[in-house]
């Protein structure tokens, strides 16, 4: 295990290690002590390593990750695993706003809630989080999957695309062009996927989930719908 | 019956045949106008100043014989990798799905023939691009349409695109005819829905996170990349100021003349500021910070010819940027293709529903046929013709003014000739000693 003190040798040094990784490696298992709070830890990170954060992160920890496994021990600041490619985040505590933003593949896991605008823009992420999620959550999100064990802010999957959305709790309103679908097989069968790998399967069961999409109206500009814009 | 004289029909200056054509219009539709282009009213611009040339108290260079040098660097304040190109003209940002990738290719050719850089846009980053420009600025945009590390570390600069000049304070759409399975597939949507692009970035808002947002760019480049962030020419001084507070490395500033691929007629015309005004306010904002010529400047809308670029300069801009002008140079508007206008119910050099996709030239459109009849080789060379005559002209206008750098170009060079054009860039009214509004603010 590569052990890391970032209130010692800083956060440049530590991007820089990390960044070196490429391809396969032996060193595969980093710790990082001493957060603190930082910006951008183990961002834009490229190698299939595991990497522990033991503590809470500031803005942007994670982001654009390709492959590796960040583990954060802690709670993550605004836009964690924000454009994530591949690879898993997984937060012990909360996430602030933004969380997984734009993400384009790779699986986010939040075991407290998530603020406001989680999954804005994603993009083939996967997204699980244990708690709630804040309002304006899945803000013209595209593609991917996002999955709430608890409760949902306003306005979620405003101006939606083709992401789906499964949320176990209530939902304070939808969006705009956000509905209620139908729960057929193969989105439990997704669920359940994606339950298991989010850590969470322990703890709900698919069949309690509802699941909400784009009701498609928006895709192409009309003037009758200017009202709901 | 005596014959009178009668009145003439007279047309009201307010209500003209234009605003009434687009009265009936709207009555007709129901929907506002989108077009392409940028604003098209009179403005106060570059042609309403001029320079004034040596005389006894300055003295000329030759032409033809003194160099006059014409490079600028950019990205020197933090990047471990600034860039240098030859000329200060460089290609605006403009995206793969409003602009074909032929057009994406010969934009590239040109720049790179020329020595200066080309920029993506609100789609993503294509191999032709790419792989025929030597230099490459890679837009970050609110949508993150094709967003990913591997480019951000293939670029050779990072422009965080906060606006534009078209539209500030707006998004965009990219209508569904233009969206080919490569333009869908590249921004993970289906093909054929008319694709927002949003006005605000989505993990980030205001200044103290920007700052925070530049240096997670900064962290994933290894600090190679130097970082521009473009704002919509709004609040040039305060937008300045607070882009160099987050720690930008260059300031785009993009008037209200720079064109869009597709927004309401409204908005261009009338949100927005002209380039004449922008740029002594972004000046000024960097010399209050100590900044002026550490973080470089580079301004756009409505540059043209190599008087525009050498006003641009004068007034402390580092370099410039182009876009109309660049698509004008490719083939864009040609009078060679008048019968397809026509038949489009518009004229050569007035076309402007590029968001329609039915481009004559083949440039501004994602028809496989239409596409053809564009040659990027041909393109780019005509690209690189027009952005060296631009470089002679300036040359030509800073050697007069007996200056052996473009960069030496200066506001004193420079008188108005219009009352406006004098209190918007800080420069005389010519045959006075009057600049409007200079005692008692900016």
């Amino acid at each position: 295990m590569q052990s890391f003190d970032l209130g010692k040798e800083g956060l440049r040094a530590l991007n820089s290690a990390l960044h070196a990784l490429k391809g396969q490696t032996n060193m595969t298992a980093w710790e990082v002590i001493n957060p603190k709070g930082a910006h951008a830890i183990a961002a834009g990170v490229d190698a299939p390593v595991d990497i522990t954060v033991r503590g809470s992160t500031g803005y942007y920890c994670a982001g654009m990750n390709k492959q590796a496994t960040i583990r954060i021990k802690g709670s993550a600041g605004p836009g964690v695993a924000e454009n994530m490619m591949s690879g898993t985040v997984i937060i012990d505590g909360d996430a602030s706003q933004y969380a997984g933003a734009t993400g384009r593949g790779g699986l986010l896991v939040i075991k407290g809630n998530a603020s406001s605008r989680c999954g804005i823009s994603m993009k083939g992420i996967d997204i699980v989080v244990h708690g709630n999620i804040g309002h304006m959550s899945c803000f013209m999100a595209q593609s991917g999957n996002i999955v709430v064990l608890g409760n949902a802010g306003e306005a979620l999957g405003d101006s939606l695309y083709e992401a789906r959305l499964f949320v176990r709790g209530s939902v304070k309103s939808l969006g705009a062009d956000c509905i209620e679908k139908e729960m057929r097989p193969e989105h439990i069968a997704l669920l359940a996927g994606l339950l298991k790998r989010g850590e969470a399967d322990g703890k709900a069961r698919p069949e309690e989930f509802r699941r909400y999409g784009s009701a498609r109206k928006l895709y192409t500009f009309n003037i009758d719908n200017a009202s709901a814009y | 019956m005596t014959d009178f004289p009668r009145t003439p029909p007279r047309f009201s200056a307010t209500f003209t045949p234009a605003v009434n054509a687009e009265i009936r219009r709207a009555a007709a539709t129901g929907i506002y106008d989108i077009r392409g282009g940028g604003t098209k009213r009179h403005l106060p611009h570059f042609d309403d100043l001029l320079f004034l040339g040596a005389s006894i108290s300055r003295y000329p260079l030759e032409g033809y014989r003194e160099k006059c040098a014409t490079d600028v660097w950019l990205g020197t304040r933090h990047a471990k990798k600034p860039i240098h190109l030859e000329i200060p003209v460089t290609i605006a940002g403009m995206s793969f799905g409003a602009l074909s990738g032929p057009a994406k290719e010969a934009l590239g050719r040109g720049a790179s023939a020329a020595g200066t850089s080309t920029t993506t846009g609100d789609g993503g980053m294509t191999e032709e691009e790419r792989g025929h420009s030597k230099t490459l600025v890679y837009q970050y945009l609110p949508s993150r349409y094709g967003m990913n590390p591997d480019d951000l570390r293939r670029a050779d600069a990072i422009e965080i695109v906060v606006g534009q000049g078209a539209k500030p304070g707006g998004g965009g759409m990219l209508l569904g005819q233009k969206i080919s399975d490569r333009v869908a597939n590249m921004r993970n949507l289906p093909k054929g829905i008319d694709q927002r692009s949003a006005c605000r970035h989505p993990d980030w808002t205001g200044p103290d996170d920007l700052e925070i947002k530049i240096h997670e760019l900064r962290e994933i480049t290894d600090w190679e990349k130097p970082i521009y962030v473009k704002v919509g020419g709004a609040r040039p001084y305060y937008d300045t100021a607070l882009a160099v507070k987050a720690g930008a490395d260059v300031v785009v500033v993009d008037g209200m003349q720079g064109g869009t691929a597709a927004t309401q007629d409204v908005f261009i015309e009338h949100v927005g500021m002209p380039i004449l005004a922008c740029i002594p306010q972004a000046v000024k904002a960097l010399q209050d910070l100590g900044m002026h010529r550490k973080v470089q400047l580079i301004v756009s809308g409505g540059i043209r010819s190599g008087a525009d670029v050498a006003k641009a300069l004068a007034l402390g801009a580092d370099a410039v940027a182009i876009g109309t002008a660049a698509l004008i140079a490719l083939g864009d508007n040609d009078p060679r293709w008048e019968e397809d206008y026509q038949k489009l119910g518009t004229t050569a050099d007035a076309y402007d529903d590029w968001h329609e996709g039915r481009d004559p030239a083949g440039i501004t459109t994602q028809d496989p046929e239409l596409s053809k009849r564009f040659d990027p080789v041909l393109g780019g060379r005509r690209l690189k013709n027009y952005l060296k005559v631009m470089t002679l002209e300036a040359q030509t206008i800073a050697r007069a003014c007996g200056k052996n750098h473009l960069h030496n170009l200066e506001p004193e060079d420079l008188v108005s000739l219009t009352i406006e054009a004098a209190a918007m860039a800080g420069v005389p009214l010519a045959g006075t000693n009057w600049i409007p509004g200079r005692n008692g603010g900016w």
